[in-house]
Parts: C-alpha cells; sequence; structure tokens
C-alpha cells in the first residue's frame, strides 16, 4: 500500500515532534517547542483561508485574542472549567467570525485586507480598554488547566514546559490532520476552485460566499484555540496577543513556509518563533535578518519555503 | 583530519562554557529596551550595562567577576516570560533583574517563583508585591504610592475637586485606577474623568471637558511618554490656572524639554531624589549614591538620567549587597532569597530599602519627593 501525500505529512510531523525532544540541551528548548506548536495551529487556520480558499485576514489575532480572554474570563465569572473556555472561546470566535464574515468577505483584495485588519484592531482595543473586565494593558491572569496536579496525583511529575509541549503537540497534529483531510475533501476542492477565479468556481455551481464564510469561520477557530493554549500556557494574558504585530506575525509564518501546504506553514512558524531565540546575541540586527529572510524567500521561492525546496529536490531527483 | 579539528573545536568550546558558568556569577535581565515602553526599558539597560562593567573593573564581588546576560523582551509579556524561562534553565542564572512593564514582570514573576530564583523588578504595579510572594521583590514605589503622596499635597492645599485625565497605557490606567481608589482616602473627589490613547498628537476636547466641570480645584495626569507633555501644552493652551499635577511617569528632563520649560512652570510631579541630585543636602543620605550614580550615566552615555535607570541602578545594588552578604559566589538562590528579603536600610537614588517578609518593596512614602518645576528645572517643595 503507498501512503497518501496527507498520511506523509502527518507522520513526518509525528516523528519530529516525537523526536525533537532527544536533542535539547535543556528544559528552555520545551517552551521554545510549545509556542512554535501554538503559533503553528493559528497558522494552520491560516492555511485553510488563505492558501486554500486564497482570502486574506490581517486581522485574525483578534480571534486568539477572544480564545485568550475567554480562558482568563469564563472560569471566573462562569464557573466553567478552562477545558469548556477554550470550547466557548472557539464558539465565540466562530460566532463572530460568521457575523462579520457575511458582509466582509464581500469584499476583495486589498478591502478585506483592510476590513479584517479593522476587526483585529477593534478587538485588541476592546480588551486594552474595557479595564474593570479584561484587567486592561497590563493584563489578567489566567487559571490553571489543572493537568499538572492531576499528573501529579497519578504519580507523574513533569515540568510545565514538558506539559505543555506534548500537549500543544497533540492539538497541532489534530489541527494538522483536519487540515489536509479538508485539502481533498468536496469542501477543500469547492475553496481551491474559488481560489483560482469566483466567477469559474460560480459557474461550476459552487455557492461562493458560503465556501469563503466556512473558511473564514474554521481559521478563526483555530486561531482561538492557539489563544486559549498561549494563555493557558502562559497563566497571563495582555492585549498584545490580540494586536495587529501579532496578526502580520501569524500572515508572515504562513505565506514564509510555503502558503498552500500545511507542512510548510508549520515550518514558516518554526522559523519565526525560534529565530528571534537564535539572534538574542546580534539582537540590534534582528529585524534586519529577519527582513532579509523574508525579502529573499519572496524573491527566490514565491511558493514560499518548503514548496519550493521540494520543488527542486524533486526536479534534481527526476533528472 | 577534518573530523578531528571539529571534534576537538567542539570540545574547546564546551569546556570554554563549562569555565565560564563556573567561573561568574551570572545575573539575568529582561528588559523593554525597545518597543512601546523603550523609553523607560533604555536607561534600565544602559544603566545594568554600566554597573557591570565598574563592578567587574574594581575586581568584581568576591573575587568573581559578573556576567550580565541580558535580553530585550521588546515590553511583550509572552516574550519576557520566553526569556525568562531561557535565563533560568538555559543560562543558569542567579537572579533575575527586569520586567520594565507590571505586564511583563508579572510574567517574569511566575517563571521565577515556580522554578524558585529570586527576581527584582523595576516595573510600578502594586499587584507585583501584593500579595508577597517569596521570591518576588521590587525597587520602584507603586503607583498607589504616587496618588497617595500626590492626595496628600492637595489635602495640605485646601484641594478637593479634582479633574483627572489619563492614558489608556498600562501605566495610565493602572495609576488611574489606583488614584480612584484611595482619592476617598484623603476627603478628594474626583469629579472628571477623561482618558487619552498613548498615541494621540491633542487633549483639547479631554481638557475643555475637565475646564467645564464646575467647582474643578486642580488637575491630575498619570501617564508617561509623550502623552503628558502634550496635555501640559495644551493646557497651557487653554489657560487653565488651576495647580497641575504629572505622576511620576514624566520624572526626567525630557518632560520639561517636550512640553517647554515655560508651559511646565509650576507643575508638581512625585519624584525621587535623583532629579534634584544637586540641589541636595550636604546632610542629605541619598546624596552619594544619588551624585555617583548621576555622574557615572552622564559620563558613559552623555545623555541625563532618568527614574526608570534608576530603579534598574537600585535592584542591582540590593542584589549585589545580598550576593556578597550571603558570602557564596555560586550562590544556592534560595539562600540568596533570605539574603536579599535581609536588606535592611540599603541607599538607592529611589530611598532606602529595608525588606522584610511581609513587605518586599521596603519604601515607604517618605522616600518620595514632592517636586515642583521652576524656570526648567526640578525643585523639592518644602515640606512644613
Amino acid at each position: 500500500m503507498r501512503l497518501k501525500p496527507k498520511h506523509i505529512s502527518l507522520l513526518v510531523l509525528f516523528v519530529l515532534i516525537v523526536m525533537a525532544p532527544l536533542f535539547f540541551p535543556s528544559g528552555f528548548y520545551y517552551r521554545v517547542g510549545a509556542l512554535i506548536f501554538i503559533n503553528a495551529i493559528a497558522v494552520t487556520g491560516l492555511v485553510i483561508l488563505i492558501g486554500y480558499a486564497g482570502q486574506i485576514s490581517l486581522g485574525h489575532a483578534g480571534f486568539v485574542g477572544i480564545g485568550a480572554y475567554s480562558c482568563a474570563l469564563a472560569p471566573v465569572h462562569l464557573g466553567i472549567s478552562p477545558v469548556f473556555a477554550i470550547a466557548l472561546g472557539a464558539a465565540l470566535s466562530a460566532g463572530l467570525a460568521w457575523i462579520v464574515g457575511r458582509p466582509i468577505l464581500k469584499l476583495h483584495g486589498y478591502y478585506l485586507g483592510v476590513a479584517t485588519l479593522g476587526l483585529g484592531i477593534l478587538i485588541s482595543m476592546v480588551l486594552a480598554n474595557e479595564a474593570q473586565w479584561t484587567g486592561g494593558p497590563d493584563g489578567i491572569a489566567v487559571p490553571d488547566l489543572g493537568l499538572r496536579g492531576l499528573l501529579r496525583d497519578w504519580g507523574f511529575r513533569v515540568s510545565a514546559g514538558e506539559l505543555w509541549y506534548w500537549l500543544a503537540g497533540a492539538v497541532l497534529i489534530a489541527g494538522a490532520w483536519l487540515a489536509l483531510n479538508l485539502f481533498d475533501s468536496p469542501t477543500g476542492r469547492a475553496l481551491r476552485a474559488l481560489h483560482g477565479s469566483d466567477v469559474a468556481a460560480r459557474t461550476m455551481g459552487i455557492d461562493v460566499p458560503r465556501h469563503k464564510l466556512h473558511a473564514f469561520v474554521i481559521s478563526a477557530v483555530y486561531a482561538s484555540v492557539s489563544g486559549s493554549l498561549l494563555a493557558l500556557m502562559n497563566r497571563l494574558v495582555t492585549p498584545d496577543v490580540a494586536g495587529f504585530m501579532h496578526s502580520v506575525h501569524l500572515v508572515t509564518m504562513t505565506v514564509l513556509g510555503g502558503v498552500g501546504s500545511v507542512l510548510g506553514a508549520i515550518f514558516g512558524a518554526t522559523i519565526l518563533t525560534a529565530l528571534p531565540q537564535v539572534l538574542t546575541v546580534f539582537h540590534q540586527y534582528e529585524h534586519m535578518v529577519l527582513g532579509l529572510v523574508m525579502i529573499l524567500v519572496m524573491i527566490f521561492m514565491p511558493d514560499g519555503l518548503l514548496p519550493s525546496l521540494l520543488k527542486r529536490f524533486r526536479g534534481r531527483a527526476g533528472k | 583530519m577534518k573530523t578531528k579539528t571539529i571534534l576537538a573545536a567542539t570540545l574547546a568550546m564546551f569546556g570554554l562554557a563549562a569555565m565560564d558558568a563556573n567561573a561568574q556569577i551570572r545575573i539575568g535581565a529582561s528588559l523593554a529596551e525597545t518597543g512601546p515602553a523603550g523609553a523607560l526599558g533604555d536607561p534600565e539597560a544602559k544603566t545594568l550595562r554600566l554597573m557591570v562593567e565598574q563592578i567587574n573593573q574594581d575586581g568584581g564581588i568576591l573575587g568573581e567577576q559578573i556576567q550580565l546576560v541580558l535580553y530585550d523582551d521588546g515590553g511583550d509579556p509572552n516574550n519576557a516570560r520566553t526569556f525568562a524561562t531561557r535565563l533560568v534553565e538555559h543560562d543558569g542564572v542567579v537572579a533575575i533583574i527586569g520586567g520594565t512593564t507590571t505586564g511583563t514582570s508579572m510574567a517574569i514573576l511566575a517563571v521565577a517563583e515556580e522554578e524558585e530564583i529570586p527576581f527584582i523588578s523595576v516595573a510600578g504595579g502594586i499587584e507585583i508585591i501584593d500579595p508577597v510572594r517569596p521570591f518576588t521583590f521590587k525597587t520602584p514605589h507603586t503607583d498607589h504610592m504616587a496618588c497617595q503622596k500626590i492626595f496628600e499635597d492637595m489635602q495640605e492645599r485646601g484641594i478637593s475637586r479634582v479633574g483627572m485625565i489619563s492614558g489608556t497605557d498600562g501605566f495610565g490606567a493602572s495609576m488611574r485606577n489606583q488614584c480612584l481608589g484611595v482619592a476617598g482616602d484623603f476627603g478628594i473627589e474626583i469629579v472628571a474623568d477623561e482618558r487619552y490613547a498613548p498615541g494621540d498628537a491633542d487633549m483639547v476636547p479631554q481638557l475643555t471637558n475637565i475646564r467645564n466641570t464646575a467647582g474643578l480645584e486642580a488637575v491630575l495626569n498619570p501617564g508617561f511618554g509623550s502623552g503628558p507633555a502634550i496635555v501640559t501644552r495644551n493646557y497651557r493652551q487653554l489657560g487653565i490656572e488651576l495647580p497641575f499635577y504629572q505622576s511620576h511617569g514624566v520624572a526626567g528632563q525630557s518632560y520639561i524639554d517636550l512640553s517647554g520649560a515655560e508651559n511646565a512652570e509650576g507643575v508638581r510631579v512625585p519624584g525621587t531624589a535623583l532629579l534634584v541630585a544637586d540641589r541636595l543636602a550636604d546632610d542629605d543620605p541619598q546624596r552619594d549614591v544619588v551624585i555617583a550614580y548621576r555622574d557615572a550615566y552622564v559620563g558613559r552615555f552623555n545623555e541625563p538620567v532618568s527614574t526608570f535607570g534608576g530603579y534598574a541602578h537600585d535592584a542591582m545594588a540590593i542584589l549585589v549587597d545580598a550576593i556578597i552578604r550571603n558570602g557564596d559566589p555560586n550562590p544556592d538562590p534560595r539562600d540568596l532569597r533570605d539574603a536579599i528579603e535581609a536588606t535592611s536600610g540599603l541607599v538607592g537614588t529611589t530611598g532606602t530599602y529595608t525588606f522584610s517578609d511581609s513587605d518586599h518593596l521596603g519604601l515607604d512614602l517618605s522616600a518620595f519627593r514632592l517636586l515642583e518645576i521652576r524656570d526648567g528645572i526640578w525643585v523639592e517643595v518644602e515640606q512644613p
């Protein structure tokens, strides 16, 4: 039996996540790993929106913020457990994306970019200014997920870094599996068709507005879950998670790694999360190096890092 | 041959790294050198580098050199937490100084408490040390105390109806809350409460609202950065003659320069001895410390000192003092924590620190000096 590309991607991801800790010189690397996975979850959602459906969003950090603040506020005010708060945040994000998505997904190109940008900025402003609820710009504490205590009761002692590495890794694999399945499903094919051309897709009988909305809602849920995990891991959340720069970061990760490929986008998330840690020694030049990497990738590998490298590799092998 | 060379080089590197870790006292720092709080974090980082340079030139402490591992978290709590983890787990530091903003300090203290590493914060928020956490200390006054100091002075001048205009950034929002909370204790009523965003270029509408409030007696502006300077200019443009108070967030020469000396004339601020270094009385206990720091900083970086650099100075001074008293060049973090908590009568630029198991700030209201701007310079207001 030949493995489908989908399964190969998942297998590669799984092996990388499981094997990586063997090479970790200190516990700090678990933290970086967990951050990479959490960013990669949001980026996987953006692959569905940007890569599959061809729609841009510069406001997805807003949904990250909703997910994060749900985990901070719902357990305190509604008395529900943090696990349900993740679901609540996802539901809120999906609801908001569904309501807002209907009018703004009628827009194209720059106009859609600006509309989503506005949405993200609005959410982050609400989070920063409604201090009586959100604690304002200094942020708010997030209740403990309680998983570490539970594991300790069962006789397993794990550090916070290790726990979140495996937890975020598991969620990422699940998220990537769903996204890869979507790619070959009728919905995925419809999304890719409308990516190519709205008009062509419509003449094929595809309900274009509905499919765009689906992609938008799904990617909002991914972003929300990523925010929830970030908040629960850090035990503290500030409006920065919903900020414009975070949105731009997420889109950059998606585009850098390879916008149409789940594995490529995760690769992009890895590079942009890990590189600043590597570059602390040359801190003054950090932004210059990041900018340079992006310019070079865009010029020489317009499909993104991973797809371009694979194409080159296959081309050589075929000769 | 090549493999051998690489092997040898790698071994040498590991050897160096190991030596590095043993022969030096490693102190970690995560500050917002860049980003929205860069105006605060930059002098803090410069101060730490300067002090470590000085200490090492003078032969280090306990015969060991100090190595400063400093990261720029850009004021983002998520980054601050990552760097705190890195400092503890990867760099193996004995203590952490940092957290320019209250948000980043809260992120670092979570790591410090979990990993049991002493942490001295340089941010203002009262929630950092209240409730008291075993491994977390801080050097700046709280904004709670700044409000008290201002209201105390207002009470003495017979002011009871105050208009407040605050920034919506972390500093302004937190101080606004604290001031609203303590105003009642001093018989003061906040009759107008206006806000502005950090990037705003004009605060005339908010100030007009405040001016039109009936029975107004004074105006207070909690905020830092360029906002307070714009408020000050607008205040004079509108011809408001009432007493005007700024927060400790403006305590630096740049505020006077930005707002113009004639506009800032008569503005009162709760500040530290650092700003009036030359005009301190000869018998003032802080005089020597303040002048030494001021001269060293100005001499090295050729820019005026700010209160924020002073906070970092005090944090490093407390830490160095504790390491020396503890007497072990490779201190156990728990022993070092005990030594910091035992700090008593240490004179810093901000005030005189005495920690206890119930007080991890170690300053009282007397450390704040009420300053007024006269002819473009800071002058201490004589307390009756």
